[in-house]
């Protein structure tokens, strides 16, 4: 009885402040943590705006998706934010997006084209391992080593995905061979980030795949140096975040607003040490210190966007066959 | 039939089955009414298929074989901290999955303590990950359930049988076949059919300790349909195979048990008389010693770790942690409205088949169940309004099949001793339960309802895809804090999530067991 007093007392709540527009925006859990970027984005665009800006924070990428597509056009959502490159043409296919429109001048390894979708921040992965560790060059030396690594599965993570992805951008039809490589490093599969991160912690691994940020978090807030991301030559795969408008949005030009202000200095400056991820335009004030200490890839990889889903179905199985033996 | 002499309303417990039956199927048949395209079941299916019945055999059948002697040697002994191992008996499975696997690992794995000291008298390592790792962790989740169940039948055994024992000389081997065998003929299936199923929809434990793909399991798939692929079909098809196995086991295995009692008794104290020598004595202190390192050691990592982290918590863990004890509270009344009568007419049957039922809440994934009543809430309320009501209702519904298991064999027991002395006295209705089987009961009420609130505390199935940023419950927190890098912070949470369930399940289960001598 109690929730559904709660349900009505919201319910008007909302009714008397409809003067305040409401803009709802879906991104993933760990965004709107109180550590996380969220509560500062949200007081400062609030700020400027004369809305009410709210976060609604659901799994990861791959959940949000999932959850537009079970929600559809009904959907109470006005943005999406957190989606990435690998899940963009996924997330076009629904149409459930609509174009926009956001003037940035970005600071990416790659040109940014794309009508619907604003990169807000990005990353390269990477595999993580303790500062004395003299980490391999390359895939190929990382198979011929006996260093042990954990990884996620790419069936349930998107950083696991990811190294699919890097695999097969850098390998080509090499790939499958260069899996049966790394079957005896691979100390096991995650089920998500966390995990995988947490056996490396534990010292069930000599490597773990997370990004070249993942130092900085370390440095900066634990102050911590023992942590680093071994450099490969074959180049590093990139994961760019994204923000999207919503067709079905009934605050366009509010949501617009909201676009335009993620790749604002306001925004920008915020992000890299809440979300430990690069800004997609760098702040005025620079990165903050510590990034500078991070290790710069030759090479930046990423498969375009549309042709995401069909490399996937191949890479996958390859993956899965390579260890599966 | 004969069993129907006591006057149990059966309307209410059929009742609850029909609602039990109707929340997950209307779960199951909205996402199959969304599913607009979509595959069968292709080859890796059927091999995750195999994997998962094959690890949830081997997992059930080596956790119930092994709490045999250890529920033996805990009930004929008395010591020191005999009551807190019991009660710590309810940790490892109330632990949320990460929590615990990092415990197993801490002691069994790549830098455990165990190749630690292997390692230090020159012996060469051992590696967990693979199918040994998985069961070896989930019979560390399920041993101690297991455990209790036995331990908790073996206390129903009226003290008047040992006596009786005791007083004819008959030998530890004449006492357990005359008196222990017919008792575990009537505990185990129900209980390895209970463990089956538990690690039927098991997915984390399976794929982190499996070492690799070949460890995928139906969930995997479930999570990997729903989630990447958004294919409902093959998502709700895969449900409806892990519903099937768990439902043809459950019936099965409590078809199976003989419907006989133990006998009445006067409800005395339990003395043991047999089981004085040496040996048996020397093989009861190693099974006791050996299954509490098991279990004790990875807990004690657990709480290492989570001391360490204590000061670097948030302080939106203790809000988390406010609404998860409200969750879990009212987990457990909504549980005990179900499993009573449920129970009740489970009882006063000949057969146990139809608590199959109960078991088809564990045996469904979360995310399907959470997805279908999204699903179906979706259009008519807000989901995050009603995000802690339906986290209660699917708490009580995983924790049914445990409940059910602690409550039927001693109803059934209560129902054949007593029930023609009720009927004579034309008990029915409330005053046959406020007056008959609760008090009866009581340890059995306290026992489930302990775990019910435990298992709530530690939850996190449903709760993802509902809840707001505001109503995060305490292990989602945790999730969150680990997928910030803060994984000290979460031990800190983990410590706080397993203290309180703790505490839940032991307030619970020592109110029952108050004044009473076990």
């Amino acid at each position: 009885m109690k929730y559904l007093t709660l349900a009505a007392t919201t319910l008007f709540a909302t009714q008397a402040w409809a003067e305040t527009p409401e803009l709802v925006v879906y991104t993933y859990d760990s965004f709107v943590a109180e550590w996380g970027p969220g509560p500062v984005i949200e007081a400062a665009f609030e700020a400027e705006c004369a809305c009410d800006l709210k976060f609604v924070g659901m799994g990861d990428g791959a959940a949000l998706l999932a959850r537009l597509k079970l929600e559809g056009a009904r959907s109470d959502a006005d943005l999406v934010l957190g989606l990435d490159t690998s899940l963009i043409a996924a997330a076009k296919e629904t149409g459930l997006f609509a174009p926009a429109t956001v003037n940035a001048d970005y600071d990416l390894p790659v040109t940014w084209e794309d009508d619907s979708f604003a990169p807000y921040d990005w990353g390269y992965f990477a595999f993580v391992h303790n500062a004395d560790l003299t980490p391999p060059a390359h895939f190929r030396a990382l198979a011929d080593s006996d260093l042990k690594i954990v990884i996620q599965d790419p069936r349930s993570s998107t950083p696991g995905l990811g190294l699919l992805m890097w695999v097969k951008d850098a390998y080509g039809d090499e790939a499958p061979a260069i899996w049966e490589g790394l079957a005896d490093n691979v100390v096991t599969v995650t089920k998500g980030w966390s995990e995988a991160y947490g056996l490396f912690l534990e010292g069930e691994a000599d490597m773990v795949l997370s990004y070249t940020t993942s130092p900085a978090y370390h440095l900066i807030a634990e102050e911590d140096a023992t942590k680093a991301a071994a450099a490969f030559d074959e180049g590093h795969y990139m994961q760019i975040e994204v923000v999207g408008k919503l067709a079905g949005s009934d605050q366009p030009e509010l949501a617009d607003q909201f676009m335009q202000f993620m790749v604002s200095d306001a925004a920008q400056s915020v992000l890299p040490t809440t979300n430990w991820m690069y800004p997609a335009v760098t702040p005025q004030g620079g990165l903050p210190e510590g990034f500078e200490q991070l290790i710069e890839p030759g090479k930046a990889l990423l498969i375009p966007n549309d042709d995401v889903p069909a490399l996937r179905e191949e890479a996958l199985a390859e993956w899965l066959s390579a260890l599966s033996q | 039939m004969a069993l129907r002499t006591v006057a149990i309303s059966t309307k209410s417990g059929i009742s609850a089955a029909i609602l039990v039956a109707a929340l997950i199927l209307a779960a199951v048949g909205a996402v199959l009414w969304r599913a607009e395209f979509g595959s069968g079941l292709g080859p890796a299916d059927w091999s995750a298929i195999r994997f998962t019945v094959l690890q949830a055999a081997l997992s059930a059948l080596l956790s119930t074989m092994l709490a045999i002697p250890v529920a033996r040697a805990l009930a004929r002994r008395r010591f020191v901290g005999r009551g807190l191992l019991v009660t710590l008996l309810g940790a490892p499975f109330i632990l949320p999955v990460i929590v615990a696997v990092l415990g197993v690992l801490a002691v069994f794995g790549r830098a455990g303590w165990l190749n630690a000291a292997l390692a230090a008298v020159g012996l060469p390592g051992i590696t967990i990950y693979g199918l040994h790792g998985v069961v070896l962790a989930h019979v560390f989740f399920n041993l101690p359930l297991a455990t209790r169940l036995l331990l908790q039948a073996w206390q129903t055994v009226p003290a008047e049988r040992f006596r009786l024992a005791a007083q004819l000389g008959l030998t530890p081997r004449a006492v357990f076949r005359s008196i222990e065998l017919p008792l575990l003929r009537q505990i185990l299936p129900g209980t390895a059919a209970l463990i089956f199923v538990i690690c039927l929809t098991s997915f984390a434990v399976a794929l982190t300790l499996g070492g690799g793909p070949r460890a995928t399991t139906i969930e995997l798939a479930i999570y990997q349909a729903f989630r990447f692929d958004f294919d409902l079909n093959r998502a709700a098809l895969l449900s409806l195979v892990q519903l099937g196995l768990a439902g043809s086991t459950a019936a099965l295995a409590l078809w199976i048990i003989p419907a006989i009692s133990l006998g009445g008794g006067q409800d005395r104290p339990l003395h043991r008389w047999d089981a004085r020598g040496g040996l048996q004595r020397g093989l009861d202190a190693l099974f006791i010693t050996l299954a509490a390192g098991f279990l004790l050691l990875p807990l004690t990592s657990v709480v290492m770790r989570g001391v360490i982290g204590l000061p670097q918590m948030p302080a939106s863990v203790w809000q988390a942690a406010g609404t998860s004890l409200t969750v879990a509270l009212i987990s457990v009344v909504v549980l005990l409205a179900l499993a009573l009568p449920l129970a009740g007419w489970i009882a006063t049957r000949a057969r146990g088949g139809v608590e199959a039922v109960g078991l088809l809440g564990l045996a469904a994934s979360p995310l399907m169940i959470g997805t279908g009543w999204f699903i179906l809430i979706n259009p008519v309320a807000s989901p995050f309004a009603l995000a802690l009501p339906v986290t209660a209702l699917v708490n009580a519904l995983m924790a049914l099949p445990f409940a059910l298991r602690i409550l039927v064999p001693r109803l059934r027991d209560t129902v054949q001793i007593y029930g023609r002395q009720a009927q004579m006295l034309g008990l029915s209705g409330w005053p046959l339960w406020r007056w008959l089987i609760l008090p009866r009961l009581r340890q059995q009420i306290g026992f489930a309802a302990g775990l019910t609130g435990a298992l709530s505390m530690g939850d996190l199935g449903v709760i993802a895809l509902f809840a707001d940023p505001d109503s995060a419950t305490l292990p989602l927190q945790m999730y969150r804090l680990m997928g910030a890098y803060r994984m000290e912070a979460a031990a800190g949470a983990a410590l706080i999530l397993l203290a309180l369930s703790l505490g839940i399940f032991w307030i619970f289960d020592k109110g029952g067991r108050w004044h009473a001598d076990t």
